[in-house]
């Protein structure tokens, strides 16, 4: 079609935790963004456009704050883009910025999330009821958890699949110095015995709240040639869109998630995804969705996700690592969250996730990131080699 | 049934709404606002000297042409001068810290090269123009906020503004500032829109009123003026049965989540209505939690004074009715 | 990639005080005219942007209530920006250029008269230093205003003059909230309520709604008899600290419309997304509009201020200026952020 080739050339993330209280909140994006320049060798001045992405403003309680954060973000005098797509919005940040290089309009975009959810508080900034909008009694879990009991109704899968999950990527995160939670004591009982939360979601089916950003610089083809690291190559991006209910919905398949993955496997030539993905980073931020997941992404016909799951195909050191730095389940500064899944899919493809790297074998890996109510989905595949 | 024609029946609801975050939000300070917070504490303003000599104030963490880091941090004023005013005729309580008009103006302290935003105390816009000299005057107990300064006052020519007190506030004052809160509250007059108040309008006559668009059959309940795979207005008003079919469901452990959360344990549910295309999501009450069950059949729980208000449909109990069919409702869960 | 994008319909809704419809029914409408209007079946158009602000709405995930009107299903590529939809328009220009997709349809919606929104706009402002003192939007153009006219750039009859000639401009604007035969003398004869602003030089507060379609060219040919190309679109963001501003000048508006190419050609209609008088003054010099440029035929956003439409509202009446023949090449401004902070500048040009 033309577009510009583009590259990941840096990558750099803050340390995920559940309050930062060294640094304001430019400063904790400048942190991230410093990390990524570095990594790229590059400066701020190198820059030719910021693209910023962050969950709703009322975690933080500024009206668009990239406009605060433009001197941190190296950003004045230069194109400055704040995208807001609810979950989702780390991965369309990503795929925002990546259209500016494809488009030709920039040589080299610095990409930025973050989310400071110590400011307030997660579950506050979620379910703000508003005035006759049908209010989520049960918080967001309690819109997730019965669509998990469906799941497991369809599917007749077994109780523990999600607890073997939270295991699963707790024990990656300990590979991932970057990750929030280290729980390096966690066992299956551990899980099966924690509190009770949404049934059937126990507390440690679920993901932390974090403060933390992440930045990726994003380059065109001439600008990549130059980097002095290893990069990974855009290969697809895809972006889709449902509306929250409507008749005949599928709200634990969505045929949004489906039509998405389809989009981009078609453009990164990915046929079965099981076979041509080295790993996939999945935004997973209650240990169910990995099975619903693998179902939507077409890595095995519905009602088999918890097959794979329980087999360990997804395990670190399976067939497929899903979420190998840990995922959503060991860090979810939310605004963050889908570049997180992003950039760790890029690291994947630069050999440079140190600890956690999984055996690159395809040279092809998948960033995955939701919102709403699982209605918004925005994938990138991106590879060790430039496409064809 | 179609809608009624009575004149009040499309009067628009309205509902005070108010966005804030109890308690204010906690900004943790990084290096250089903490240099910042901690001297209006201690009755100095601090600005930091940028990379090429500039003196910032407040002292920027980066600097606002080059984006490079500032670490040194310089004392300004305490006089200034005015760069630029204007004048609050009113006033807001709670908000503006000073409950008399006031001028709101860009300050460029002695020894810096930009200019901060304060609050001059003045008694009238007569008195200010750009140029004008002010110095601040400190609040006698000072904690570590903007505050501290409480506000900005005309200087005479060759005065020297007052000292800073000394501080009176009980807390340690040997310890940097680390932290604001910062209280936001916002307030909103919000119509419900012309659906939702037909809906909610049922809901105050005991009746559950859908909507569908003109060419199709799905009926939305609630309705939400569109029919969300088309676009197209939801015109056309249809009464749904108050009975219905839980098709998924959880079991909350978690207290506090809402306003009208019940005590915990309680199941929040999906239930389809008959003859609606979309579910309805809220509580299932009348029976203990363990005993809800995919396929159980529901009838709708009304409160005692039905007002046109969500909360009015309190949510769904046990028709004590056989499940439905697996096959009935499979397709919405 | 050098593909062509015109803007091949537009629509709007504006209300003083939209008592009725809320932010979903604002947005039905000018999307169903706007595709309509466009000759491409919503079902074929590649790529959907809004833009708007949760803060304006009360509540998080504003544009999710915004997608009902649209029609999603089956599912569309979709995105949205928590700006000006103007910036939604950039969005959508970025991904037709990329090749992705042919069209777009790009809407933004608001109701701003819900709340005090100058006091929520205010809150852009440094959450640290600036935020906690509550000055309002309005506090904070006033500041800039007051600079300028110091420093000597522009003074209150040039104020008035633009706001008298948006008022006179309103009353031929059906969308337009504010319309009045009034002179600038007039105008200073009346109380300065914001100093050194007078309330005709602030923009009105209106609810509405806007939506564009784009298309790359060749469908844009098929489709539309007249589409309005996007000759260039550019924009830049300012320092956020006021008192280290440039406030004689908007450097960022310069510099977009450098990047845009406005200088390129003649100008000879500029829509300015001003929403203080002194701001068409700053934003006509900035831009290199002479005194030969028609600036706000439609009256701009001194007469109707749907904020976070407002911007997309000036690059749709540029683009219904072009198409009625008023022009042949054309500037639309769009801004966000205190006092003029960012601004968007995108050049159109027919046939």
């Amino acid at each position: 079609m033309g577009a510009v080739r583009t590259a990941v050339i840096g990558v750099g993330q803050t340390k995920h935790t559940a309050a930062r209280t060294d640094v304001t909140m430019p400063g904790l994006v400048r942190e991230a963004a410093l990390e990524a320049l570095a990594d790229a060798g590059l400066g701020f001045a190198d820059i030719d456009a910021v693209v910023l992405g962050k969950a709703p403003d009322t975690f933080e309680g500024v009206v668009m704050p990239e406009l605060a954060f433009a001197d941190a973000l190296g950003a004045v005098g230069k194109p400055l883009l704040r995208v807001h797509t609810a979950g989702s919005v780390g991965g369309t940040t990503a795929i925002v910025g990546a259209k500016h290089v494809m488009a030709g309009v920039a040589e080299r975009v610095l990409v930025v999330a973050f989310e400071k959810q110590s400011e307030s508080n997660a579950t506050w900034g979620l379910t703000i009821p508003m005035p006759f909008t049908p209010p989520l009694v049960a918080g967001a879990g309690g819109y997730f958890a019965p669509l998990i009991r469906a799941y497991i109704r369809r599917a007749n899968a077994p109780a523990h699949i999600g607890h073997l999950v939270a295991v699963k990527d707790r024990l990656n995160a300990l590979r991932n110095p970057k990750a929030h939670l280290h729980l390096p004591d966690i066992t299956l009982e551990q899980v099966a015995e924690s509190f009770l939360l949404w049934e059937p979601l126990r507390y440690l089916d679920t993901c932390p709240s974090s403060d933390g950003a992440m930045a990726l610089v994003l380059a065109s083809e001439d600008a990549a040639r130059a980097a002095p690291g290893p990069v990974a190559w855009v290969h697809g991006t895809a972006m889709r869109s449902e509306p929250t209910m409507f008749a005949g919905r599928d709200q634990v398949n969505p045929q949004a998630g489906r039509d998405c993955a389809a989009d981009v496997y078609r453009q990164a030539g990915i046929r079965d995804p099981r076979r041509d993905l080295d790993c996939a980073e999945v935004y997973v931020p209650f240990s169910w969705y990995e099975p619903m997941w693998l179902e939507n992404l077409g890595f095995c016909e519905p009602g088999e996700g918890w097959k794979l799951t329980e087999a360990g195909v997804t395990a670190f050191d399976g067939e497929i690592p899903w979420n190998p730095s840990g995922g959503v389940l060991s860090s979810n500064p939310i605004g963050a969250s889908g570049l997180i899944r992003f950039g760790e899919a890029a690291q994947q493809m630069r050999g440079r996730a140190g600890d956690y790297q999984v055996p690159v074998r395809v040279g092809k890996a998948l960033g995955h990131a939701y919102g709403g109510g699982s209605q918004f989905f925005a994938m990138w595949v991106v590879g060790a080699e430039p496409p064809d | 049934m179609t809608a009624t024609s009575d004149p009040a029946a499309d009067a628009p609801l309205v509902e005070h709404h108010v966005l804030e975050y109890p308690g204010g939000y906690t900004r943790s300070l990084g290096p250089a606002l903490s240099a910042f917070f901690t001297g209006l504490r201690d009755g100095r303003l601090v600005g930091a000297r940028t990379p090429d000599g500039r003196v910032v104030v407040p002292p920027a963490e980066y600097d606002p042409h080059t984006g490079a880091a500032v670490e040194e941090w310089v004392e300004v004023g305490p006089a200034g001068t005015v760069t630029a005013w204007t004048w609050v005729a009113r006033p807001k309580p709670g908000k503006h810290h000073l409950d008399r008009p006031f001028a709101f103006a860009l300050i460029r302290p002695d020894g810096a090269d930009t200019a901060l935003l304060g609050v001059v105390d003045a008694p009238s816009p007569d008195v200010m123009a750009v140029g004008m000299r002010v110095g601040p005057r400190w609040a006698r107990a000072r904690h570590g906020t903007v505050r501290d300064l409480e506000a900005w006052v005309p200087l005479e020519a060759g005065a020297r503004p007052e000292p800073a007190p000394p501080d009176e506030a009980p807390e340690a004052a040997d310890e940097p500032v680390t932290r604001i809160v910062c209280p936001i509250r916002l307030d909103y007059e919000i119509n419900a829109g012309v659906a939702t108040s037909r809906y909610l309008r049922g809901l105050a006559q005991r009746r559950i009123i859908g909507q569908r668009a003109r060419d199709a059959q799905h009926v939305y309940v609630p309705p939400r003026g569109s029919d969300p795979m088309t676009g197209a207005p939801t015109e056309i008003e249809v009464e749904v049965a108050q009975t219905g079919t839980v098709t998924t469901f959880c079991i909350t452990n978690i207290p506090g989540l809402s306003e009208l959360a019940p005590p915990i344990p309680y199941v929040t549910a999906q239930v389809l209505l008959d003859g609606a295309a979309t579910p309805w999501f809220g509580l299932v009450t009348g029976c203990a939690p363990e005993e809800v069950r995919m396929g159980m059949r529901v009838r709708a729980v009304w409160a005692d004074e039905p007002a046109p208000d969500a909360r009015t449909l309190i949510g769904f109990e046990p028709t004590g009715e056989p499940d439905a069919p697996y096959e009935t409702w499979k397709d919405y869960a | 990639m050098t593909r062509r994008v015109g803007i091949v319909s537009f629509a709007q809704v504006t209300s003083p005080c939209e008592r009725r419809r809320n932010e979903v029914e604002l947005v039905i409408p000018v999307v169903q005219e706007a595709v309509a209007a466009s000759g491409i079946p919503r079902a074929e158009i590649g790529f959907t942007c809004s833009g708007s602000c949760d803060y304006l709405y009360g509540g998080p995930f504003a544009f999710v209530s915004g997608l009902d009107a649209v029609g999603a299903w089956p599912p569309i590529r979709e995105s949205h920006v928590e700006a000006d939809a103007a910036w939604a328009l950039y969005e959508a220009w970025l991904v037709i250029r990329s090749g992705e997709v042919d069209s777009a349809l790009v809407y933004g919606f608001g109701k701003p008269s819900t709340t005090d929104a100058a006091e929520v706009l205010g809150l852009q402002a440094d959450p640290y230093t600036v935020a906690p003192l509550w000055p309002s939007a309005t506090d904070l153009a006033a500041l800039a205003a007051s600079a300028a006219i110091a420093a000597g750039v522009l003074d209150e009859r040039d104020m008035a003059e633009a706001a008298a000639a948006a008022r006179r401009a309103g009353l031929t604007n059906p969308h337009a909230v504010v319309g009045e035969d009034v002179t600038a003398d007039e105008l200073l004869a009346r109380p300065v309520t914001h100093p050194p602003l007078r309330d005709a030089d602030l923009a009105p507060v209106t609810d509405g709604s806007v939506a564009v379609v784009l298309a790359a060219e060749e469908l844009a040919r098929k489709v539309c008899d007249a589409p309005v190309w996007i000759t260039g679109i550019a924009h830049r963001v300012d320092t956020p600290s006021l008192g280290a501003r440039d406030l004689t000048d908007v450097p960022s508006a310069r510099a977009a419309a450098v990047a845009a190419g406005v200088g390129d050609g003649p100008v000879e209609v500029a829509e300015l997304a001003a929403t203080h008088s002194h701001e068409v003054v700053l934003l006509r010099r900035a831009l290199g509009l002479g005194p030969e440029v028609a600036v706000n035929p439609s009256g701009g956003a001194l007469v109707a201020n749907p904020v976070v439409s407002t911007g997309l509202i000036r690059i749709g009446e540029a683009a219904a200026g072009i198409r009625a023949g008023q022009a042949r090449r054309a500037v639309a401004h769009a801004a966000s952020g205190p006092a003029l902070q960012q601004n968007l500048v995108c050049v159109l040009e027919g046939d």
